[in-house]
């Protein structure tokens, strides 16, 4: 049963929720809109002369070759961050799960790089996997392979992924661990006496139970790979070498402030916001009435 | 089917030990109830034999391995928990099939077991449900199913009942125990619950404080409990404790308000001049003429049941003292009486009572063991 509140002044409701309104107006309604009025438009560098141009710019978007293959690179950037940064968040949970000595340390020392500003964990990367003085270059030229970012559109890639994926295990390890210790422990028990091992246990009780969890931190990995990991490119390999390394988000970026072509990068933006749109919707959809058991 | 024995099993965590050696042999087929308060270790010596603790010293055997260092599964166990522990994301068959897919049982026989369980618990339209959608009987049954259909050596149940309301629990009780009749499957069974603990049992093991006080038919225990927690564990009303003092040369017993009652024919004759707890069931106080009277009883309350009445109050004589003598029964200091009907007996009432023949028990002040019967 809801409470229903009456107000006696039929002011008052509406003052209410007018500081959240004031927030959603100023932060979100008015810059979007503004992007998508300006993808409409055509600007000369300096800004001296606007021109309708219509959808011609999504269409030119569309046809072009550089683009397309943003959308490659982060979609394999997305998905590399993700499914990695699942799968390491999963495992430190399930071992932190089991630790009974100094548990409490354990978590908050894997909590730690989430408080990492992104730039810094590019940076810190950057500098492991530099060619002349990486630690980790230095090791993987012991074994044979000549690692140079630099150079290598792939080793570059591989390292917006690692620094990408490294700052956001803590986030997922945190859900995860949450999610296993609201697992009842005499499910697993039952399960031990029913006769399965350890990875069986995990494979068929704890993992479909842990399934909201992960799906929700699915939608958020997508998300957070899409639009958050701006710094940690821009901190290390600005996007190259080539275009290696230049997400969708980069590419708005570059194309709008360096490149000055804002049209272009307003009808980017709008293409990305319908994505995180699309996303959310199916994280509601898909959350609520599937995922469930 | 197998026998279960357990020799000086100890459990410590670190410096505490909780269990302090349980010594006990049961027999292919028997239904073996652990009762006692929370706290008292029960269920930690069941799930010793569930293999979901370590055993710190002594042994368990079940059917005659020694089992301290094998894998629950290795134990040709079944165990129904509290909470039933119930797969969420699987339907009622997959629940109780799963221990057969581990063991790679043919999908036929999986089947034909699940659904003859599934018969005899009633259970029959349900295998599809998830057990969300089921309620909470019927999840308890579900339980009783997945221990079945594995056909194991011994089924473990960890107070099963404890989750369902009353009237359900009754019920369930009464199908637990035609279940087990019927399959003859060597059972342990843990409860708080004394009315389940009596029903159910072939034999009791009545705990406290992680030691075994008694370990014996539920008559046995009832009629001849070796020491005063367990004479005042099980019964209800509680059993009335008074503090006496046994004659000089053993003969008869004083008791607290000056009255003295004979050792009706028990020869007392070692434990003369001792102090000593004299236990009597509330059944047993009988409400005579005053002129027959051991013992009177000032009434402080009456409570009516229907079937019965109950009178609590304070031997006349020492109606003012704190303890009053009486060391207890259902309430610290009272005295609890059970008459038959609708006793016309109120508040205020001096109620002359006799002390039955033959259904006295009297212990050891001190150790609270057991030391004879009048």
């Amino acid at each position: 049963m809801y409470k229903r509140v009456t107000f006696r002044d039929p002011l008052l409701p509406y003052l209410l929720v007018l500081p959240q309104m004031a927030i959603t107006l100023i932060f979100f309604i008015w810059p979007a809109s503004q992007a998508l009025y300006q993808s409409l438009l055509r600007q000369d560098a300096f800004g001296l002369r606007t021109q309708f141009v219509g959808l011609e710019n999504f269409a030119r978007l569309l046809g072009d070759p550089l683009y397309l293959n943003s959308f490659q690179v982060t979609l394999v950037f997305s998905l590399a961050v993700t499914f990695s940064g699942l799968a390491f968040g999963l495992l430190f949970a399930v071992m932190a799960d089991r630790v009974i000595k100094g548990a409490a340390t354990y978590k908050t020392l894997l909590i730690w790089p989430y408080a990492v500003a992104p730039a810094i964990a590019g940076v810190l990367w950057w500098f492991l996997f530099n060619p002349t003085i990486g630690i980790l270059a230095y090791l993987l030229r012991s074994i044979g392979y000549d690692w140079n970012h630099a150079v290598d559109g792939t080793d570059a890639l591989i390292l917006v992924i690692v620094a990408a994926t490294w700052k956001q295990v803590s986030y997922n390890f945190l859900f995860f661990l949450a999610g296993l210790q609201a697992i009842p422990k005499s499910l697993i028990e039952a399960a031990a006496i029913d006769g399965a091992g350890p990875a069986r246990r995990f494979w068929t009780i704890v993992f479909p139970l842990l399934s909201p969890t992960t799906f929700f931190l699915l939608v958020v990995n997508m998300v957070y790979a899409f639009f958050e990991t701006f710094g940690v490119i821009h901190a290390t390999t600005s996007g190259g070498p080539g275009q290696a390394t230049t997400i969708l988000v980069y590419k708005v970026f570059n194309d709008g402030f360096i490149g000055l072509d804002l049209g272009s990068s307003a009808a980017q933006s709008v293409i990305l916001m319908a994505i995180v749109i699309t996303l959310t919707m199916i994280q509601f959809r898909f959350i609520e009435r599937r995922v469930q058991y | 089917m197998a026998e279960i024995g357990m020799s000086a099993v100890k459990k410590r965590y670190g410096d505490t030990e909780v269990i302090h050696g349980i010594d006990v042999a049961i027999a292919d087929g028997e239904f073996i109830v652990i009762v006692g308060p929370s706290g008292c270790g029960k269920s930690t010596l069941l799930r010793m034999v569930a293999g979901l603790e370590t055993v710190t010293e002594g042994e368990i055997s079940i059917g005659g391995r020694v089992v301290n260092r094998l894998e629950p599964k290795e134990r040709d166990i079944a165990m129904v928990f509290q909470n039933y522990a119930l797969y969420p994301h699987m339907s009622v068959f997959d629940n109780m099939a799963y221990g057969l897919k581990i063991a790679r049982t043919p999908k036929q026989e999986i089947r034909a077991r699940v659904e003859e369980a599934a018969r005899l618990l009633e259970l029959d339209g349900l295998l599809e449900r998830k057990p969300r959608q089921l309620s909470g009987g019927q999840r308890q049954r579900v339980a009783m199913g997945r221990a079945i259909v594995r056909q194991p050596a011994v089924f473990l149940f960890d107070e099963p009942l404890s989750n369902l309301d009353a009237k359900l629990r009754v019920q369930m009780r009464l199908e637990i125990k035609q279940l087990q009749r019927k399959l003859g499957t060597t059972s342990l069974y843990v409860t708080h619950d004394q009315i389940e603990a009596m029903t159910l049992a072939d034999r009791l093991i009545v705990m406290n404080q992680g030691v075994a006080e008694q370990i014996d038919t539920p008559m046995a225990v009832y009629e001849r409990p070796e020491t005063t927690f367990v004479a005042g564990f099980i019964g209800s009303p509680a059993m009335n404790f008074l503090a006496g003092r046994v004659g000089a040369g053993g003969h008869g017993l004083s008791l607290p308000g000056g009255a003295t009652i004979t050792d009706k024919g028990a020869d007392l004759s070692g434990l003369a001049e001792r102090p000593v707890t004299l236990g009597v069931r509330p059944e047993h106080l009988i409400a005579v003429a005053e002129a027959e009277a051991e013992l009177r009883l000032a009434v402080e309350l009456v409570e009516t049941l229907g079937a019965d009445t109950l009178a609590h109050g304070r031997p006349v004589g020492a109606e003012g003292a704190d303890d009053a003598g009486a060391l207890g029964g259902e309430a610290p200091g009272l005295i609890t009486v059970r008459l038959p009907g609708l006793a016309t007996v109120r508040e205020g009432d001096r109620l002359p009572l006799r002390l039955a023949e033959g259904e006295l028990h009297l212990f050891d002040r001190e150790s609270g063991r057991r030391l004879a019967d009048l």
